[in-house]
């Protein structure tokens, strides 16, 4: 059962990253990935939206949705239940920890129908996972997120001081470092079932 | 048919449950934000510098919304315009910002300076100076790696020829390079004042000429010479008291070493 969690949550943070390797949330990847503290604060909002989302979703996927046929509607009913579910954290963060909505408030409202957030929900549903896998496998995907965050804005840093071709100048010499970044990624493919094996 | 019905059903139900948990939420949690307090932060220039004595403009906004003891010419980056809008906005009377500059003291530029042994390592001061106190031969001066240019909210501070320059001309006077020079070089003194002792050596006369070209030797010609009393050499280096000085420039010309500046503020820069 351990094990079988954490080859779900190895899995989510490096096979399957979701901005490296199935290219969803690249707009906060590009967006917030200019400084590190900037990266870190968004990489762990997405980690706690992606949590909250999964836990929200999961019991209106099993007693609402599945029983009366309606999986076809996930993905409208999931946006409003996210969108709103962030904007009620917003208010809740607001009245009772201050000083976390402060350091988190400015990437509360981008996260709100972030794609990869809705992404993480609807593959959980997809692959038929119970409600602790889903959890474990969201956390590995904000994980995952935090983590490419992380790396890209070492990145970047990079990237400020290199003196690239004028063609090359500002994203388009972005989004090529974010490609081979990405590649890199691509190594990880079959070791997580090797190594637990 | 009525699978279309159960859908749309379902969907208006969640959406309304969810518009109605947020609406109680709003309503219920609400944080009453205080108008001048906003207004006041709109005002403030949001460098975070610090200056002010509170953590970022924000909690200086709501110490000046909240409690009128506190005064409203603390912001140096914003100084007299932005303390007239404050005193405005809370109906009190206006005072004039102090402004003040960050200025180097310490000229030990290269070929002045003397190394005591070649640093290899982290490019930082605080680095520098854990191992035998820096790699030059005087302990008291500037290190040259700049991590008061990393911590310059206005990149006033460039390092060049061996040793930090503030440009005063850009320099907002916030202070937070002061506490990061691991050898207290930088100080700051009234914007107003234009003479600046340029070295922080308390070695000896002769120790400090050996370690520096540019040191104080501590010779207290400017001391007898100040007519209004305001320079004291304390540990051998002149310290120039600015509520005295008058700028008058005796010092200046009366330094052997010539290790005390005038400086116009508008062109601080050396």
């Amino acid at each position: 059962m351990f094990k079988s969690l954490l080859i779900v949550l190895m899995t989510a943070v490096l096979v399957n990253n979701y901005v490296l390797k199935q290219f969803l949330g690249i707009c906060p990847f590009l967006g917030v990935s200019k400084k590190l503290d900037q990266a870190v604060g968004m990489g762990v909002s997405v980690t706690f939206v992606m949590l909250m989302a999964t836990a929200v979703t999961y019991p209106i996927q099993t007693f609402l949705l599945a029983p009366f046929g309606l999986e076809y509607l996930q993905t409208i009913v999931f946006i409003l239940v996210i969108a709103s579910l962030v904007q009620l954290v917003e208010i809740v963060l607001k009245k009772y920890i201050p000083a976390l909505s402060r350091s988190l408030g400015v990437y509360l409202p981008l996260i709100t129908t972030n794609c990869a957030v809705l992404g993480v929900t609807l593959n959980n549903v997809s692959d038929g996972y119970d409600f602790v896998t889903s959890m474990v496998s969201s956390l590995g995907c904000g994980l995952g997120f935090l983590l490419a965050m992380v790396l890209f804005a070492g990145v970047r840093s990079r990237l400020e001081e290199a003196n690239p071709p004028k063609a090359f100048q500002g994203l388009p010499i972005i989004l090529t470092a974010a490609s081979i970044v990405s590649l890199s990624f691509m190594g990880f493919d079959g070791i997580i079932e090797n190594l637990f094996s | 048919m009525s699978g279309v019905i159960i859908a749309v059903a379902i969907v208006t139900g969640v959406g309304l449950l969810c518009s109605a948990v947020l609406v109680v939420a709003s309503k219920f949690m609400t944080v009453s934000v205080d108008e001048k307090e906003s207004l006041i932060r709109e005002i403030l220039p949001g460098v975070n510098c610090g200056a002010c004595g509170y953590s970022g403009c924000d909690m200086y906004a709501k110490a000046l919304a909240s409690d009128p003891s506190v005064a409203v010419n603390l912001c140096i980056p914003g100084a007299d315009s932005v303390s007239r809008e404050i005193s405005t906005i809370l109906g009190v009377k206006h005072e004039d910002v102090v402004e003040k500059v960050a200025v180097m003291r310490c000229n030990g530029v290269c070929g002045a300076k003397k190394e005591k042994h070649h640093y290899v390592g982290i490019e930082s001061c605080s680095a520098a100076k854990q191992l035998f106190g820096g790699q030059g031969a005087c302990t008291y001066g500037c290190i040259g790696f700049g991590d008061c240019a990393a911590a310059c909210p206005v990149n006033a501070i460039d390092v060049f020829n061996g040793i930090a320059h503030i440009d005063g001309r850009d320099c907002i006077g916030c202070g937070l390079c002061v506490s990061k020079c691991p050898n207290g070089v930088i100080r700051v003194i009234p914007a107003a004042s234009k003479v600046v002792v340029v070295c922080s050596n308390h070695d000896k006369g002769a120790a400090a000429r050996k370690k520096c070209a540019n040191g104080c030797i501590g010779c207290k010609k400017c001391e007898t010479n100040c007519p209004s009393e305001a320079i004291t050499v304390t540990g051998n280096l002149a310290e120039i008291d600015y509520s005295k000085c008058d700028n008058c420039g005796a010092c200046v010309s009366n330094c052997p070493i010539g290790c005390i500046a005038y400086e116009d503020s508008s062109c601080r820069y050396y």
